[in-house]
């Protein structure tokens, strides 16, 4: 008769390896180095915190409204409370705040239906890609339904800044995509076309794009026929980072195996059809770190924009430092632009981990 | 439609020739791997074709539907004549299933997704009508239990027939099989080739590639044995086995069947 097999019962870990005391153990002081690491990254912090505190904190000002009224000793944040408004618009004329605000309120609008459930996502994404550009633009320059117009010269701040980033993260990802999949097409015209535009955008440092943009283009155009910097440098700043996001999309691509491509080919999918529902997908997941790794630097380079006369929100914080009222806050100034740039990459790095845990389906090789 | 009458009309498809090579040649780079292959096969019949690693008997069934390109000759499937013509290659691909040695399923989707794109997106079948249809083929081969799963999840026997119901859910005039249980555990092969053989029993024409002779014995029609890129002898399987006419196909039965 045959002995009938029956699995052993599961039981749970040994106790000592949960809770604090063993995460302290395993991951503080696991090897006489790590104790040596651990060791050290304290003593680093006990000598960097206090201070920092103590200036930033415990010794700062923040009341009143001139530069007399800092005598704490520590940081001056009456500056950055006083200079509050145009770090964030610029040069945009205050009565006209309640338009940027109103567009950056339909903006979280916007992007908050993605998560009503009874919408549509499609129509969803049309309306912030082709409508709400529209509205906002209207919005910002005015000069219609009996709104003042607002030269493009005066956008600045951090307006300015997420402005040039947001259009310039929503426009390059698409251009990024067609040069990635024009790169590895068979057809002979579209791979060269492709593969010169990438080659040379990443030949030239951004800063050569920009003074392009600003300075070199008018000089080329018919006269009378001129548009605005702002776009030209926004086209500058989209076509740059569209040949980095390329390569990035580029390496997902030829990250998929064959048999994938294979499959959606015998299914009998057209060549949009299985790059949209098949390997782009996959391949976008895969390059998820790279993408982001473009957007944060998307961000930071549209810094550059002080370079050609434009103040954004880095560069309207440096202007404000040379003000004869407030000599001696440029730390501050620096302190408040280094955070602010931290927050919104910091929060752009989180929110691609979050997506990357989402899309996780079970086939994740170790 | 009388009894007698169907078994004619029966008759009549099995006698319809559905795929034919005519002086197929294709080379990879300088390397000649198919040379004038001269084959056809009727409607519903079902062709094993084995042979050494190499011998082109992968390359010769992925040209039925174009997933590889001939350079010379003829290929005709389902009446329609293979050449660039994107057309033509799109109309024979909806008409050709194919299973592959991995699997090939998307890992990104569900598995009732994996089983409704293509009929909804290449046949524009409705949403909830492709739905019906991938329910339907995932109980015949036993598995509508695991629809809301990821292939990710699931055992290599049972993507693999996963993979299959896929390839019907496109309700295709043939199937292909390109070594569907090579990637497999001993222990699941078996669930795969029970989802074949109950396949071959319904009619459908089918072509595989396989080195499960047991498999080519009780269902085949007739054994293709390749080497070096030719067809060396093709025969009804008891034949095949018994009598087999090259000593090249002696030497490759006597290389698999004793050990």
């Amino acid at each position: 008769m045959a002995i009938i097999f029956k699995p052993s019962p599961s039981l749970p870990p040994p106790v000592n390896s949960v809770g604090a005391v063993a995460w302290i153990k395993q991951n503080l002081l696991s090897s006489p180095l790590n104790v040596f690491l651990t060791l050290f990254s304290a003593y680093i912090l006990y000598l960097l915190l206090p201070p920092m505190i103590q200036w930033g904190i415990i010794d700062a000002t923040i009341s009143g409204d001139t530069k007399s009224a800092c005598t704490g000793g520590g940081a001056c944040w009456t500056f950055i409370k006083v200079r509050f408004d145009q770090f964030m618009y610029g040069l945009y004329p205050p009565e006209e705040y309640w338009r940027v605000n109103l567009a950056l309120v339909l903006l979280i609008i916007n992007t908050g239906l993605f998560f009503v459930k009874s919408l549509n996502k499609m129509i969803v994404s049309l309306s912030i890609v082709l409508v709400y550009p529209i509205v906002a633009f209207t919005l910002f320059s005015g000069g219609i339904f009996g709104l003042e117009h607002v030269e493009t010269s005066l956008w600045g701040g951090l307006f300015l800044t997420m402005l040039l980033g947001i259009i310039g993260i929503v426009a390059s990802f698409p251009l990024g995509v067609l040069l990635a999949l024009g790169r590895r097409s068979d057809m002979p015209i579209a791979k060269s076309v492709c593969v010169v535009f990438i080659e040379t955008i990443r030949a030239v440092p951004l800063i050569t794009i920009m003074f392009m943009a600003s300075v070199m283009i008018p000089l080329f155009l018919p006269e009378g026929l001129n548009f605005n910097k702002l776009l030209r440098i926004l086209i500058g700043i989209t076509l740059f980072s569209a040949a980095y996001m390329a390569e990035v999309i580029r390496g997902g691509l030829q990250a998929i195996p064959k048999g994938q491509y294979e499959a959606a080919d015998a299914m009998g999918l057209t060549y949009w059809q299985s790059m949209i529902l098949v390997i782009l997908p996959q391949a976008l997941k895969l390059v998820i770190p790279g993408i982001v790794n473009t957007f944060i630097g998307l961000f930071k380079d549209t810094t550059l924009v002080y370079i050609v006369g434009m103040f954004d929100f880095l560069g309207i914080i440096q202007l404000a430092n040379h003000d004869a009222n407030w000599l001696g806050t440029t730390v501050e100034g620096y302190a408040f632009a280094g955070f602010v740039y931290w927050a919104f990459c910091f929060g752009m790095s989180r929110y691609s981990m979050a997506i990357e845990r989402k899309l996780e389906t079970g086939h994740k090789r170790n | 439609m009388t009894e007698h009458n169907m078994a004619l009309a029966q008759l009549e498809q099995g006698e319809k020739t559905i795929i034919e090579f005519n002086d197929v040649n294709k080379w990879y780079g300088d390397f000649h791997v198919l040379k004038n292959i001269n084959f056809s096969v009727k409607s519903g019949e079902r062709i094993v074709v084995c042979g050494p690693s190499g011998s082109g008997k992968s390359t010769m069934t992925r040209c039925i539907n174009r997933l590889e390109e001939h350079q010379k000759g003829e290929i005709i499937v389902d009446g329609i004549t293979m050449n660039d013509n994107l057309k033509n290659i799109e109309a024979i691909r909806k008409d050709v299933g194919m299973v592959f040695q991995h699997f090939n399923l998307f890992p990104h989707l569900t598995i009732l997704e994996n089983l409704t794109l293509a009929p909804i997106w290449v046949r524009k079948t409705p949403k909830k009508e492709a739905e019906e249809i991938a329910m339907h083929y995932l109980e015949r081969v036993k598995i509508a239990n695991q629809a809301a799963k990821f292939p990710g999840q699931l055992s290599g026997g049972q993507q693999q027939r996963v993979a299959i119901a896929r390839g019907l859910c496109m309700k295709p005039r043939i199937m292909l099989f390109d070594e569907p249980t090579s990637a497999l555990d001993p222990e699941m092969i078996k669930e795969v080739l029970d989802v074949m053989v109950q396949l071959a029993e319904e009619g459908m024409t089918m072509i595989c590639v396989t080195h499960e002779m047991g498999f080519a014995k009780t269902v085949a029609d007739r054994v293709v044995f390749m080497d070096a890129g030719e067809i060396v002898e093709a025969n009804e399987p008891h034949e095949f086995f018994n009598n087999p006419q090259h000593d090249r196909t002696q030497n490759f039965l006597s290389q698999i069947l004793n050990h």
